[in-house]
């Protein structure tokens, strides 16, 4: 992974002193609260209903050990013991002190960790695909780019005072697991007639209040231009981007208003004037590249007879390579998941032991790196097959080897009513209680991939939109109600969730849940998976069955 | 008062002529864009110097052929939050070519001066006495710079 230059370094350390001095006028009462908040902002920190609340970034989800036991100590020495992982791949601390953040942020830099642009109306952190590297489906890596457009977007004093906030998210391979349509730019590195590979770009699209999908504004772009057209793309928008009415400055709203043709001539216009003269070259491309260079993998790996044997005389373990681990380009390899879903913990929580336990695995099995996913689950990507049973009992020990990814129970979730200032209701207790009722595994498996996101109010940090169920708390005369929608997805067919009906309350969510996928039961063919049911009947007999009683 | 322009300290000679009151017939003054549209002739003809006041909604490429006239250009901060004028500066410099000065002005923070000097901001101006050394540090914060950009 991409280890930092001492001009990396020293950036990092310069924002913690600069943040340390802003905390210090602040707290002296020479700096208001609006001004200190778009400055806390920029640096991650929000003030939140208990006490403020730190996100710290995990650029396109890569993670070493060395960082992991950094997140650990800092989990323990200035919050509560643990932290969560967030659907944007990052990290959350819930309970920093102010006064302390300095320091907790100064703690981060030695092990090249910040909490730069993770808020505020900014360049966000880049996400890219999980399985960047080791998935079959690749055309090509995707993390050097996101490492390019890691430092240009670092502190770009043109950009730092966007409208709204803008995230962008980069995937190579030809199944987006990066919910690439969904980002205010998405990129996705494509393959030309010609045979060159280069990066299609989308723009416009996005979650939250009003869900849309990116559109494409140009199909091919040769690599050497990629900071060039993020750069024109970024003033037209910086330029014109609404900033009447924050529910409509997100570019999503100025693609739409302008109309894309529009939008695509002003960006190409000036994309033409400066192409030239912000070239990314080869060797510059080549350089970050040889940083992720693939590991020194064993050849001899596949040769191992002992996985056969081990599935074959374990059915705990046959479930969990079934539903927790991927295929790895490489034979004799596989990604493993950490699952982050217990049914008895908050989804994405996790504690400094567990932290601890997954960077010594982490070390003693693949190469010392972890990735975060946007699913709020980590990846030990480079197992060796021999070595999977042993990777599987000790994450079983540590309670992170649920074998549920991808299923019912993996859920996404955010904060809440328990952590949110904004929050209409509560989620991390509704995913609790879905859980409780749904403690049949074999159940659990047979249905298989269903997407449950939940958000606690319309901003939908939970993508609730773009789950296959979608839940999202809303406030009815104080009390908590929540509205479903069935039918997202965030992958290839990305779609929009369509509503179900009526919000219903929160004695009933769970009994509503279940009754969803009771009717799936019932009018699946054969295999059919949860989304093509949906497609093919529509909603009509969900609505049915749920509001029979009403 | 005293402001920075090219990280020294000195004593600013412009005066903002809000669009109501007559120009005064000497002094160096800076006026609103579609002041300076209108009545660009008669400013030249002044004895002082003229400029031109920008707020981040104006559209600054009528001003494109004047440039060389124009002895400063402000970009007006209503909030210090209005990131338009960031991409006002840079193209001011590198679409359009202005070499003169470009002063922030109104309502926007010392924090904000290392931002503002890569996007070819030269001068700042400020309401609080106070901010000035402030700014004055704070265009040191960092050392590394990641984008090619106006400096
Ligand atoms: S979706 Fe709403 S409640 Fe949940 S974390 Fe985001 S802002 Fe808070």
């Amino acid at each position: 992974m991409y280890q930092y230059n001492k001009q990396d370094q020293t950036l990092i350390e310069e924002r913690v002193s600069e943040f340390r001095g802003q905390t210090q006028r602040f707290l002296n009462g020479e700096l208001g609260p609006d001004q200190f908040r778009a400055l806390r902002l920029m640096n991650g920190l929000y003030v939140q209903t208990h006490a403020p609340m730190l996100r710290v970034a995990v650029p396109y989800g890569l993670l070493s050990s060395k960082q992991l036991r950094k997140l650990a100590s800092v989990a323990r020495d200035y919050d509560k013991g643990y932290c969560h992982f967030t659907t944007r791949q990052n990290v959350q601390y819930n309970w920093p002190e102010l006064g302390r953040v300095p320091d907790l942020l100064g703690e981060l830099a030695t092990v090249q960790m910040h909490a730069i642009q993770t808020s505020g109306n900014c360049l966000r952190n880049t996400s890219s695909d999980h399985l960047a590297g080791i998935c079959k489906d690749e055309i090509e890596d995707p993390r050097p780019y996101c490492e390019i457009i890691r430092q240009w977007t670092t502190l770009h004093p043109e950009f730092a005072f966007l409208p709204r906030k803008f995230k962008i998210a980069v995937s190579g391979a030809t199944h987006d697991r990066a919910a690439v349509q969904f980002h205010d730019i998405g990129v996705y590195l494509v393959e030309n007639e010609a045979g060159e590979i280069g990066f299609r770009i989308l723009a416009g699209g996005g979650l939250g209040r009003t869900p849309i999908i990116g559109q494409t504004v140009r199909p091919f772009l040769e690599k050497q231009h990629l900071l060039s057209y993020l750069e024109a793309i970024l003033r037209v928008y910086n330029l014109f981007g609404r900033r009447d009415n924050k529910y409509k400055a997100r570019i999503k709203i100025l693609v739409k208003e302008t109309g894309l043709e529009k939008f695509t001539s002003m960006v190409e216009k000036e994309w033409l004037r400066i192409k030239d003269d912000m070239l990314l070259s080869n060797e510059r491309i080549d350089e970050i590249k040889a940083q992720f260079a693939p590991p020194a993998y064993d050849a001899t790996a596949k040769n191992d007879s002992s996985f056969d044997a081990h599935l074959a005389g374990n059915s705990a373990f046959v479930k969990w390579v079934k539903y927790n681990t991927v295929e790895h380009k490489v034979s004799g390899y596989r990604g493993a998941y950490v699952s982050l879903k217990a049914p008895d913990s908050p989804p994405g929580d996790i504690t400094a032991e567990q932290l601890e336990a997954v960077a010594d695995l982490a070390d003693q099995y693949s190469f010392g790196e972890i990735r975060s996913t946007h699913r709020q689950n980590l990846v030990l990507a480079d197992v060796k097959q021999v070595d999977l049973f042993t990777v599987w009992q000790q994450l079983d020990a540590f309670k992170l080897a649920t074998p549920n990814i991808g299923t019912v129970t993996d859920m996404i979730c955010c904060p809440g009513l328990d952590f949110c200032s904004l929050a209409n209701a509560g989620s991390i207790g509704v995913a609790k209680e879905i859980n409780e009722a749904l403690d049949d595994l074999d159940y659990i498996h047979d249905i298989g991939d269903i997407k449950i996101n939940m958000s606690g109010c319309m901003n939908g940090c939970a993508h609730q939109s773009v789950g296959h169920i979608g839940i999202l708390g809303v406030d009815k005369h104080g009390e908590e109600w929540y509205q479903i929608t069935l039918g997202g997805s965030s992958e290839n067919e990305a779609a929009i969730g369509e509503r179900l009906g009526p919000s219903v309350s929160k004695e009933q969510i769970t009994a509503t849940i279940t009754t969803i996928l009771d009717v799936y039961v019932k009018q699946r063919l054969e295999d059919e998976a949860f989304l093509e049911t949906v497609k093919r009947v529509g909603l009509e007999p969900f609505k049915e069955r749920v509001y029979a009683n009403h | 008062m005293q402001i920075i322009k090219d990280r020294q300290l000195l004593e600013n000679t412009w005066t903002f002529i809000a669009d109501d009151i007559p120009l005064p017939e000497n002094g160096d003054i800076t006026v609103t864009l579609a002041r300076w549209l209108a009545d660009k002739e008669q400013l030249l003809k002044r004895s002082g110097q003229a400029g031109v006041r920008l707020n981040p909604s104006d559209q600054i490429e009528p001003l494109a052929g004047d440039l060389s006239n124009i002895g400063v250009i402000e970009l007006n901060f209503p909030i210090f939050g209005d990131g338009r004028l960031f991409s006002q500066a840079r193209l001011l410099r590198s679409r359009d070519g202005y070499q003169g000065e470009i002063r922030a002005v109104g309502d926007y923070l010392p924090d904000q001066v290392f931002y503002l000097s890569r996007v070819g901001v030269n001068a700042f101006e400020f309401a609080d006495p106070n901010h000035i050394q402030e700014a004055l540090a704070a265009m040191n914060n960092f050392s590394v710079r990641y984008q090619a950009s106006t400096n």
